[in-house]
């Protein structure tokens, strides 16, 4: 197995609120490696969402706080380093594809505009300088990435313009604009229709396969697990309960709460997987 | 069982100790009820609470023109010598008094109007709504000259003119919030159930604009009297020597800077009175936690 | 494009209300009162002269072909003429109106210069000192009547601190016609007379201040409202994910979409600004429509009252109408569906 390129090690988060203190996260951890296709499984309220912004960095840190464990990136404590290197690798070597794309794109600028400015700062902050137009190209060459037929018109329009598909396209070209080695999607197509996610789910796994990039999808759908990771992750109440290959993981679950989980699918069939006599499969 | 409506009922009316609780912890609100419920008592009290009630009339006591506030004249005198504190009182009764009849006329018209409005659609919606955009491309201020000249430029007629453009706001207000409602499930059953359009715009529907309408209606009546207090000032007020807030201010003016009270103080009564209605406003909105007034 | 239906929707709309505020107006004006012949020649006039008064201004017709006439008369921007100077109301109004016009201009823009800065500085700042200044400001401004504002104004500025001018748009003494736009401050720099240009704007200063008070405070109070919404967005929170920093963030991207609640109620209070004006502008000896208005008033010249209501009104749709097209600028969701 490669070395691993996201490392999170016994990662603890508290939250504040109300004066009330609830540790939301008790010891996460887990191993993202290069070229692998992690999920990371959990209902609402499992931690899953609060591990991941932990990853990226976008735990607001009143309510929030980190109160032990580690996050390795490349060989390197994320929660250790200088803020300045942390913001370099934001957006550059790890980037996130974000849920909803009718919420999470600016709806009075262009998508141009919104691509070529998050690109112009992530070239700076890695040092290199590109023209305006060499932007445009690269936005231009993304979406194309991301199987628009004509990014250029993709690119001069709103958001309002573009379907529910193409904008979560979108997200996941801005993702890419500055060729990260490392993908969250956090929960991916949930607010489209099945035909489309199922769309956007094989995109994400033919870029991921095509450019050799890890990814790390936060999910609570059992059905997406299955089709497009190779490692599983289970969350439950701010802790990892099981963590096996995907295969081995929906053929013969070791933990109770997995269990439960997988039977609570509903089946073609008719009744779920425990069967007519109701006893656990 | 009878056939019982679905009612949704408002929350907000119904727990009125609870909501007394919220509302007593904002302090601004408190200030601006206390501010209210002092001016009107001042207003209805006037004639035994003032030092000098007579210099309401057409009394002059040139030995006392022009004095400064004291202890004699609290808020000093005008430049017959009257006492301004006595009339600022007295002022607050037509200001009070033109809210009242304002917003005595507006509201059930304008809720009236955008219940239909909101409710029934098509071409009453139409009718209505264009209706409300026209009254509202006056200026209620030139509304009120144009009557003036037309009529005669005294109290009725300016409370007439403002009354005739005020309703707007109410329809537009009572128009959104019926719109909303209507799709809402609780008005579907009551169709559903045969309730009368009658009985479903005025015991469904109303009932839930009343939150929306007890701030607009605070919120209103601040400027209702600020504007009110300007046309007075530009004279088309009650006619002196009635004391009214804005015609002091008008008056005194041209003794500024010198007898800068006979001007200033009956401007800081509407002031402080609209400030008072505004806070109150403020804080019924806060505590009904309604979005759509402004 | 899209846009140009917009427009055009907005167009008809606004010649709507135009045709039905000039229904309302003729409708106050002619059908009202009683005579408006004998109204303006007041009681001592004899029946005669009221007879020819009202032959003359054709008062005997039908009442539709009366209008038909103010209508017919309003498209070609005449506005009947004056019951008692017999000039046309037209040219009487055209001469103040443009000092109104420059008032009101001057007026929006301190508004906004200083109104949306405030808003900002107060959401980013939220519940902490900058934001509860705001706060108090924007109430006390909010509730202050404009011509209370205009004479502390002018006490304070002028008489006591002496630093302004307290009336009138020119010094006495100062010599300049505006025939271009109308607006001293335009055509004094286009004719390069700085001269002018520096009295004219110390001049609006004050009136433009007492004005625009009420509306500064509003549109404070909403940008910072509008601001605080934005700044939940998901996609403001995505722009901090891919590494926007902060500046570009609050200033291009939440400031935009923040933009268009302040244009809503400009276009809402602008009615009741155009009346305020009319205060502060007998405050300030403003040579604006206001005193042209209230001296028409008195002597019951009906026509040129009509003409003062007409032109108010067509001003306040056609501002809205501008602001219905700037908002359609900023937000395209507005330009494509008609709606936020």
């Amino acid at each position: 197995m490669s070395e691993a390129l996201l490392s999170v090690r016994n990662l603890s988060v508290q939250f504040t609120t109300y004066g009330q203190t609830n540790q939301v996260l008790k010891g996460v951890s887990l191993d993202v490696p290069a070229r692998s296709q992690i999920a990371l499984v959990g209902e609402s309220g499992s931690g899953k969402t609060v591990t991941m912004r932990a990853i990226m960095g976008l735990l607001r840190t009143p309510p929030a706080k980190i109160i032990g464990g580690q996050i390795f990136y490349d060989g390197r404590d994320l929660l250790t380093m200088p803020d300045r290197d942390r913001l370099k690798l934001r957006g550059t070597a790890m980037s996130m594809v974000f849920q909803d794309p009718m919420s999470s794109l600016n709806p009075v600028f262009t998508i141009a505009d919104q691509m070529g400015t998050i690109l112009k700062y992530a070239d700076r902050r890695l040092g290199r300088s590109r023209s305006a137009k060499e932007r445009m190209d690269r936005v231009h060459e993304v979406l194309g990435q991301v199987r628009m037929r004509d990014p250029e018109r993709v690119a001069r329009s709103y958001p309002i313009m573009l379907s529910g598909g193409m904008r979560q396209r979108v997200l996941i070209a801005m993702a890419l604009l500055s060729e990260p080695r490392l993908l969250i999607a956090d929960e991916p197509g949930t607010a489209l229709d099945v035909t489309t996610q199922a769309q956007i789910l094989k995109l994400l796994k033919d870029l991921v396969e095509e450019r050799g990039l890890a990814l790390l999808m936060i999910t609570h759908n059992l059905g997406v697990v299955r089709e497009t990771s190779n490692y599983v992750y289970v969350m439950n109440k701010g802790v990892v309960v099981e963590h096996r290959p995907t295969a081995e993981l929906f053929e013969a679950p070791r933990d109770d709460y997995t269990k439960a989980l997988i039977a609570a699918v509903p089946r073609l069939t008719g009744g779920t997987s425990f069967g007519k006599s109701g006893a656990a499969a | 069982m009878a056939a019982q409506t679905v009612t949704n009922e408002p929350r907000r009316l119904s727990n009125a100790y609870q909501n007394w609780y919220r509302f007593s912890r904002n302090p601004t609100a408190v200030i601006g009820a206390g501010i209210v419920i002092l001016a009107i008592l001042a207003a209805i009290l006037a004639p035994w609470i003032t030092p000098y009630p007579e210099h309401v009339g057409a009394v002059v006591n040139f030995r006392a023109r022009h004095l400064p506030p004291s202890a004699e004249y609290w808020f000093g005198t005008d430049n017959v010598g009257r006492d301004i504190f006595t009339r600022v009182i007295f002022g607050l009764r037509i200001s009070l008094l033109l809210a009242l009849v304002v917003l005595g006329i507006a509201i059930p018209v304008g809720t009236t109007l955008g219940l239909l409005a909101g409710y029934f659609g098509g071409w009453v919606e139409i009718v209505i709504m264009r209706l409300t955009d026209i009254a509202l491309a006056i200026p209620p201020l030139v509304m009120a000259l144009a009557v003036a000249a037309v009529l005669s430029p005294d109290l009725i007629n300016s409370m007439l003119a403002i009354a005739a453009l005020w309703w707007t706001w109410h329809t537009r207000l009572i128009y959104s919030i019926t719109r909303q409602l209507r799709a809402q499930e609780f008005v579907e059953a009551a169709e559903t159930l045969g309730a009368s359009k009658f009985h479903i715009l005025f015991r469904e529907i109303l009932p839930n604009c009343v939150s929306a309408l007890a701030v607009k209606t605070s919120l209103d009546a601040g400027f209702v009297i600020l504007v009110g207090a300007s046309l007075s000032f530009l004279g088309l007020g009650i006619q002196p020597p009635t004391p009214d807030l804005g015609t002091m201010v008008a008056s005194g003016s041209a003794f500024l800077p010198d007898y800068w009270w006979e001007s200033v103080l009956p401007g800081m009564a509407i002031l402080v009175v609209a400030l008072g209605f505004n806070l109150l406003g403020d804080g019924l909105r806060d505590l009904f936690d309604v979005q759509e007034v402004r | 494009m899209e846009f140009l239906s917009f427009l055009f929707r907005r167009v008809l709309w606004s010649l709507l209300v135009l045709v039905g505020l000039s229904i309302v107006i003729f409708a106050i004006a002619r059908v009202v009162p009683g005579d408006p012949a004998r109204m303006a020649l007041g009681p001592t006039a004899t029946a005669e002269q009221v007879a020819a008064l009202q032959e003359k201004l054709g008062l005997n017709k039908p009442i539709v072909e009366q209008y038909g006439m103010f209508i017919s008369g309003l498209s070609r921007g005449d506005l009947g003429r004056s019951l008692l100077t017999e000039r046309p109301v037209n040219d009487d109004i055209r001469e103040t109106f443009a000092a109104t016009f420059e008032l009101v201009l001057a007026t929006i823009t301190l508004a906004f210069v200083f109104g949306v800065p405030l808003g900002v500085a107060a959401a980013r700042w939220k519940d902490k000192w900058p934001d509860t200044l705001v706060r108090v400001l924007a109430i006390f401004s909010a509730v202050t009547p404009s011509f209370f504002a205009a004479l502390l104004l002018q006490i304070l500025a002028g008489y006591v601190l002496h630093i302004l001018p307290t009336t009138g748009r020119l010094p006495h003494n100062m010599e300049f016609v505006a025939n271009i736009t109308g607006l001293l401050t335009v055509d004094s720099l286009i004719a390069g007379r700085l001269d002018v240009f520096g009295q004219a704007v110390r001049h609006l200063l004050l009136p433009a201040t007492a004005l625009a008070l009420a509306t500064m405070g509003q549109i404070a109070r909403i940008t910072r409202s509008s601001m605080i919404d934005v700044s939940s967005q998901d996609y403001i929170e995505a722009s901090r994910a891919f590494g926007v920093p902060e500046p570009i963030r609050v200033f291009k991207y939440m400031l935009r979409p923040s933009f268009v609640p302040p244009l809503t109620i400009l276009g809402l209070e602008f009615a009741s600004l155009i009346g305020n004006a009319f205060v502060v502008e007998l405050v300030f000896s403003w040579p604006g429509m206001a005193a042209y208005g209230i001296r028409t008033i008195l002597q019951k010249d009906l026509n040129a009252v009509m003409g003062v209501v007409m032109v108010s009104g067509v001003f306040f749709v056609l501002v809205n109408l501008l602001i219905d097209v700037l908002v359609g600028f900023v937000d395209p969701r507005v330009r494509i569906r008609g709606s936020r």
